[in-house]
């Protein structure tokens, strides 16, 4: 018999163009077939592909179908999936923009894919049964700056220096117009699902830092602190029914 | 870390006043399934799950754009966002080609 | 919502045509009931921890038989099973209770690198015994017996020692498994590695079949401009198709047949009249059948 043939060998041909197709490939008539090998290789790429524009759609709007599949293409060559579930695919994403230098003009880009990525885990996160606000009136007035909570599942937080709530809202949720973007605003953003529907916040002048410390299972009178040394407008009341109307909490600890 | 806390009256009555908004008006998330039970036709979008596996192939042709080289020409022009320029290496401009499937052997 | 162990309605196997589920067919399907007989899903598709999708899998199978199809199991991969994946996969049919498990007859992961493809295996000794070993452990795992798919294949290898359907009755021999069989497949592969496609139906091994696919593919022509089909489910399913199934149906009798349609997604009604034309062929078998009982 003939040496076998490695799936490794095919494997790598898959991916990279400029490899050889592996030896003992053949079409009926026992010829070498490279164009018939390609078709696996044009369904690698181009499934994959279509996998990662699923999961960032805004980013393909924003770069152009044929630039996205260019980038994917680099993408795939180097970070292939690791697993068949395709929704855990393309987490790595956001960086590789980051770092590619000929996107380097266009630094809103990565925290575009981090919303998108964060978006696409809550909407698959586990069901949880987000905290009813009236669990909170039951407590004593004196130890509720003691309390801290459990986030749900779907809890996810994003800080950025570009307008990233602005930007999804005119380029994926068509909430606004991409021409009403400010790109001089900087904007933190709760992603949450307390049903099946993901919600998304825009966060207040020190939202960020209060939600992240509560997250952290800081307590809630910390987490105010926290939030009001950064910033002397915080509002706790308005972030607190952020919090609770948004779904992002469980339960209180 | 402990003097960065604020106080324990003040957090009761931000309780307080957060508590009492939203009993008032209920919490909207028991409606929210309805649309992806697709009762409404405009929910669908909404209802996107993601990337999908497939046991299919396709007849989509590959295109092999090159990320180096190509610029993009996606709505991300309207944000340009400190004007300078889209370095190209060695002055090329972006090429499109289709795949060909005659060419692997390099 | 739907959690382990949970009590589904226990159709009897459906002699009808079912089609894979599309969410954004849900609208429809709520709306019109019982226009299929089943429903099929990708296994890999329902792996998230829950949300919308989850929802809507229990609201289907609630109302509807269910078929689980895997596509990344990797059976003929060289390396052990993903017994991760191998442990999604058992809690899926103990979820939601399918009347069908099934993979490919192919393999989709090196390493840790999965390629979302089904590739293609050389058929000889080593790979046999190979592929028998995953379908034990699966079957092992799973706790049921699982239905394997004939590829669709656009290579040979010259390692191949043993012919597709010898390589297949080996594999159901040794490991108890059953088929499914792909009709399209067979047309795609038969054309591609110019088989007679007849020829191969009349020796499969139907008794072991316990589902049947149907589905588009696209031509396209080879390095030396021979025909060249390809896999698409992105069209309706070829005439010639057709009339392998017909003939197949006339033969064996009425047997669980899914229409895929995976890319190119058409709208509701356009997938409905092709399950509706597979209806018509399955009903003629259940008649003839009926008959043969009474008399």
């Amino acid at each position: 018999m003939t040496e076998p043939l490695k799936n490794s060998e095919f494997g790598a041909a898959l991916l990279n163009a400029g490899h050889q197709m592996p030896a003992g490939v053949i079409g009926p008539d026992g010829a070498p077939a490279p164009k018939r090998f390609n078709v696996y290789r044009n369904n690698v790429v181009v499934s994959l592909t279509e996998a990662l524009a699923a999961t960032y759609p805004t980013l393909q709007k924003l770069l152009g179908e044929e630039y996205f599949a260019a980038l994917a293409r680099e993408y795939i060559g180097k970070y292939p999936p690791k697993s068949p579930v395709l929704i855990w695919y393309g987490q790595e994403l956001a960086d590789f923009v980051e770092s590619f230098p000929p996107l380097s003009t266009y630094p809103y880009l990565a925290d575009v894919a981090r919303f998108e990525w964060a978006w696409l885990q809550a909407y698959h996160a586990a069901d949880q049964v987000a905290l009813d606000p009236a669990a909170l009136a039951e407590i004593a007035a004196d130890a509720l700056a003691d309390i801290r909570f459990r986030a749900h599942a779907a809890t996810h937080l994003l800080t950025s220096s570009w307008p990233i709530y602005d930007l999804l809202q005119a380029n994926r949720f068509g909430a606004c117009s991409p021409e009403d973007v400010d790109m001089k605003s900087a904007q933190s953003v709760l992603i949450t699902r307390p049903d099946i529907e993901v919600v998304i916040k825009p966060l207040r002048s020190g939202g960020h830092e209060f939600f992240s410390a509560l997250i952290n299972g800081e307590t809630l009178g910390l987490a105010a602190g926290v939030a009001m040394e950064k910033s002397s407008t915080f509002d706790l009341s308005a972030n607190l029914s952020d919090a609770l109307e948004s779904g992002a909490f469980v339960e209180i600890l | 870390m402990k003097n960065k806390a604020m106080s324990a009256a003040v957090v009761a009555g931000a309780v307080a006043t957060a508590v009492a908004g939203l009993t008032a008006s209920a919490p909207a998330h028991a409606q929210a399934k309805e649309k992806c039970y697709g009762i409404s036709l405009k929910g669908q979008n909404d209802c996107a799950a993601g990337p999908g596996t497939t046991c299919a192939g396709t007849s989509t042709v590959d295109y092999q754009g090159n990320a180096w080289t190509l610029v993009p020409k996606g709505d991300c022009v309207k944000y340009g966002v400190d004007g300078s320029d889209f370095a190209l290496p060695d002055g090329r401009k972006g090429s499109l080609e289709e795949l060909d499937r005659d060419l692997p052997k390099a | 919502m739907g959690t382990l162990g949970a009590h589904y309605p226990a159709f009897a196997r459906p002699l009808r045509a079912g089609v894979g589920l599309k969410l954004e067919h849900l609208p429809e399907i709520l709306t019109q009931k019982d226009q299929v007989g089943f429903f099929e899903v990708h296994a890999e598709n329902y792996m998230g921890a829950g949300g919308a999708s989850h929802r809507a899998l229990d609201v289907i199978r609630q109302a509807y038989p269910l078929s689980l199809h895997g596509v990344g199991l990797s059976i003929g991969g060289e390396g052990p099973l993903d017994e991760a994946h191998l442990s999604r996969l058992r809690d899926l049919n103990q979820r939601y209770e399918p009347f069908l498990f099934s993979d490919h007859l192919a393999w989709s992961t090196h390493d840790t690198s999965y390629f979302n493809d089904l590739l293609p295996v050389p058929y000889n000794k080593i790979t046999l015994s190979r592929v028998c070993e995953h379908i034990d452990r699966v079957q092992e795992v799973v706790g049921r017996q699982m239905l394997l798919e004939n590829p669709s294949t656009y290579v040979a290898f010259e390692q191949s020692t043993i012919g597709e359907i010898d390589f297949l009755k080996e594999i159901v021999r040794k490991t108890g498994c059953g088929l499914l069989l792909d009709v399209n497949n067979v047309h795609v592969s038969c054309t591609n590695q110019e088989w007679d496609a007849e020829a191969y139906l009349e020796a499969f091994p139907m008794q072991h079949v316990g589902e049947i696919h149907l589905g588009g593919h696209a031509p396209d022509v080879d390095d030396v401009g021979r025909p060249l089909l390809i896999d698409a489910h992105d069209r309706e399913v070829d005439a010639a198709v057709w009339a392998l199934f017909e003939n197949v149906i006339a033969r064996v009798g009425p047997i669980p047949t899914l229409v895929e349609w995976d890319n190119d997604i058409p709208a509701w009604d356009v997938l409905v009249s092709e399950a509706q034309a597979a209806d018509s062929i399955l009903d003629r078998a259940v008649r003839a059948q009926d008959l043969k009982q009474v008399g």
